[in-house]
């Protein structure tokens, strides 16, 4: 059935924003703020730290967690960006990466498991989800300058939204695919919901949501170079300045730089959750229960 | 009074099982209802009664309700209808928090496929249920390393579940619920993801413990040998009904219909066991070479209280028991050949465990296995007999 009028959906979406940047004006001043200290910190802590020293624990890092190809790679891949000049720029990046990543983890964790408790909020969260991402990322510059102006915040704001989908489905799809009889199991002996959760459902869920938080960082990554577009600070801008001053060259270097740091990145949390081929656990359980264990096999 | 009382139980899947119960009572089948109304019949009135330190067998086909049964006894299935008494309470009437309660302290249960969590060690494993009680760290873990000395893997406590073989992963299963010191133990084909010699293991195991622990179990098979090795008590279910509980032996000698029937014939061993598949060596005495002496000697070393005599030729004379000999010895006089009893039941090798059954009833001793000229070939103990049934060539046992 055709409509002989276009529905004013464009125009409404307009009065909504206009709206709530009239009235939350306060809420959204506040969140700035919480937001740019928050960039502004991760900033001055990545810069406190010694280029050559911060480069030997990213190497150690990817060794420990990822093994010596890995390791060699970061470590060529950080001296190539430091040789490019593009070192202050990578570190807003990553500052950038970081605050983001940080809260989509702190909204996206809990949506997650509210996600899977039921299907009720199943069937609320997914839809939304699917808009969030599928939305061309371009979209969401305007709202998010109409609340914050240009700049850093913004961008923050737009790479939250961007890249949270991952991690809250991941979770809910970690905790769903905990295998009935251990949930069983867990209830015949008397656990609460709770325990259930926090006992059994996210340990269980841990390598899923990392692969979640794998995408997560992907994903806001790739929102650096657009969120450049609205002011944002790091190696997006360089990407940018090569756009529009037709600076071929450097366009490519801040774009080498972004890729060296997505693939190190990636390559780091992508491991997290595998299990060490040695001593055949996760990394990230390691951590906890790192000192016992021989093992032992045979019998039955 | 019984540990488990189960009174009418119904438990029906669908949107308004209340609805259900009466075309069930009407005797509408589990299929008509499934077509016509689209609710699934798990279980269909079910009554029963186990009391303590029994071992309450529940088999039947697959679909017949058994999961579902033994999951509405602590209500991890929601029961439609009826009363599911532990103790004397009547667990459907409680709120959650009782329920809770109930679960940690009354009943435990075991799993088919293990549901072990594979992020804790086999040691923080069998302290599971102890951690959801609230148990300091320190003391559970002490009780769990106990548990797995009982089961057997004390030096297995750091290793991760996934390392274990099934087995192995069944005893922790075990050892998880023996933990919380729950008097009940449901067992949901706890053995049945086990290869045949394991799963034997496991059998013995299970009834070892049931030996030195006496707890209350109700075990889910499908297997009727499993069943008759383990059960005290058999219940046989279909399409959501008990249909017959019984001991083995009326399971398999009264069957309540041609389902039981069948049921009990494919796997029924009586009629292919003979007596020479089950006999073992039958220790003797030669009348012309022993004394009263030998023979005590004989029934002392082996530790049996009655034994049988032959001639020189190994033709069988009777039995002597041991306290004929001593009380022969005692009063210093006599012969051996006085207190020979003749009264042995004698059966050939290739008769029938059937024939056996029956000849054990009129019979004090074992039963001899004689050839045509009544020479003693071997001797079949009443725990062959059942062992035979349920596949086994036999332990060790006493006369
Ligand atoms: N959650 C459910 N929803 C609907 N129907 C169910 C549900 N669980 C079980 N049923 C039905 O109830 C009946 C009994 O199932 P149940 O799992 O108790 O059988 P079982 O005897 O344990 O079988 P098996 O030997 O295969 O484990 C089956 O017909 C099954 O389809
Ligand atoms: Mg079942």
């Amino acid at each position: 059935m055709m409509l002989s009028t276009k529905l004013p959906i464009g125009d409404v979406m307009e009065e909504i924003i206009q709206w709530m940047t009239v009235n939350f004006a306060g809420f959204f001043e506040g969140m700035k703020q919480g937001l740019s200290q928050l960039i502004s910190g991760f900033q001055s802590l990545l810069n406190a730290i010694p280029v050559f020293l911060f480069i030997l624990l990213f190497v150690f890092l990817a060794w420990w967690v990822a093994g010596k190809g890995i390791a060699i790679f970061t470590g060529l891949g950080l001296i190539l960006i430091h040789n490019l000049l593009l070192w202050k720029q990578t570190m807003q990046t990553l500052a950038l990466v970081s605050t983001s990543t940080l809260i989509a983890l702190m909204i996206g964790l809990p949506l997650g498991i509210l996600m899977s408790q039921n299907d009720i909020t199943y069937k609320i969260i997914r839809p939304i989800l699917d808009f969030m991402q599928t939305m061309p990322a371009f979209v969401y510059l305007i709202p998010a300058v109409y609340f914050f102006d240009l700049g850093t915040v913004p961008g923050a704001v737009a790479t939250i939204i961007f890249a949270m989908p991952p991690i809250v489905r991941l979770t809910n799809l970690g905790i769903r695919q905990v295998p009935k009889d251990i949930i069983e199991a867990s209830k015949s002996f008397g656990s609460t919901p709770f325990q259930l959760l926090f006992k059994v459902q996210i340990p269980l869920a841990i390598p899923t949501v990392l692969a979640g938080l794998n995408q997560t960082i992907m994903l806001s990554l790739s929102m650096v170079v657009i969120s450049a577009m609205i002011g944002a600070e790091g190696l997006g801008n360089i990407v940018l300045q090569g756009i529009t001053q037709m600076k071929i060259g450097k366009g490519f270097e801040g774009g080498l730089a972004v890729v060296i740091i997505a693939m190190i990145l990636d390559r780091i949390t992508q491991c997290l959750g595998n299990e060490n081929p040695k001593t055949g656990k996760m990394f990230i359980r390691n951590l906890r229960t790192k000192k016992k264990n021989k093992s032992l096999r045979g019998g039955i | 009074m019984p540990i488990i009382e189960v009174k009418n139980l119904y438990k029906i899947f669908g949107s308004s099982p209340k609805q259900v119960i009466p075309l069930l009572e009407k005797g509408e089948s589990k299929s008509s209802i499934l077509k016509k109304y689209k609710h699934g019949i798990g279980v269909n009135k079910a009554s029963f009664q186990v009391e303590k330190g029994e071992i309450f067998v529940v088999m039947g086909l697959s679909g017949s309700g058994k999961s579902t049964l033994l999951r509405c006894l602590n209500r991890l299935i929601e029961p439609s209808s009826g009363e599911v008494y532990i103790d004397g309470e009547d667990i459907t009437k409680i709120d959650v928090v009782n329920l809770r309660e109930v679960r940690r302290k009354k009943i435990a249960m075991v799993f088919q496929n293990f549901a072990l969590l594979p992020h804790k060690t086999v040691q923080e494993n069998v302290a599971f249920g102890l951690e959801i009680q609230g148990v300091k760290f320190e003391e559970r873990m002490d009780k769990a390393l106990k548990m797995l000395e009982l089961v057997g893997l004390k030096g297995y406590a750091n290793v991760k579940p996934k390392e274990l073989s099934g087995g192995m992963q069944q005893r922790v299963g075990l050892a998880r619920a023996l933990a919380t010191d729950a008097q009940i133990l449901l067992m949901d084909e706890a053995f049945s993801a086990l290869d045949p010699l394991i799963r034997k293991d496991m059998q013995n195991e299970l009834l070892s413990l049931q030996s030195k622990m006496k707890k209350t179990i109700v075990f889910i098979t499908h297997d009727l040998d499993e069943a008759l090795r383990i059960g005290d008590r058999i219940a046989i279910m279909k399409d959501g009904t008990i249909v017959q509980i019984g001991t083995s032996e009326e399971i398999l000698h009264n069957p309540a219909n041609d389902y039981v029937r069948e049921f009990t014939q494919n796997v029924n061993r009586t009629k292919i066991v003979s007596a020479a598949s089950i006999m073992r060596f039958a220790e003797s005495i030669t009348l012309e070479k022993a004394g009263l002496r030998t023979a005590a000697k004989k029934m002392n070393d082996l530790g049996i209280s009655s034994l049988f005599v032959t001639d020189k030729e190994n033709v069988l004379l009777g039995a002597v028991t041991i306290d004929e000999v001593s009380r022969m010895l005692r009063e210093q006089k006599g012969d051996l050949r006085e207190i020979i009893d003749k009264d042995v039941c004698t059966v050939e090798p290739d008769a029938s465990i059937d024939l056996i059954i029956t000849e054990f009833l009129k019979s004090k001793y074992p039963i001899a296995v004689v050839d045509s000229d009544n020479k003693l070939e071997g001797i079949v103990f009443k725990s062959t007999v059942l062992s035979g049934i349920a596949g086994e060539g036999g332990g060790e046992h006493d006369a």
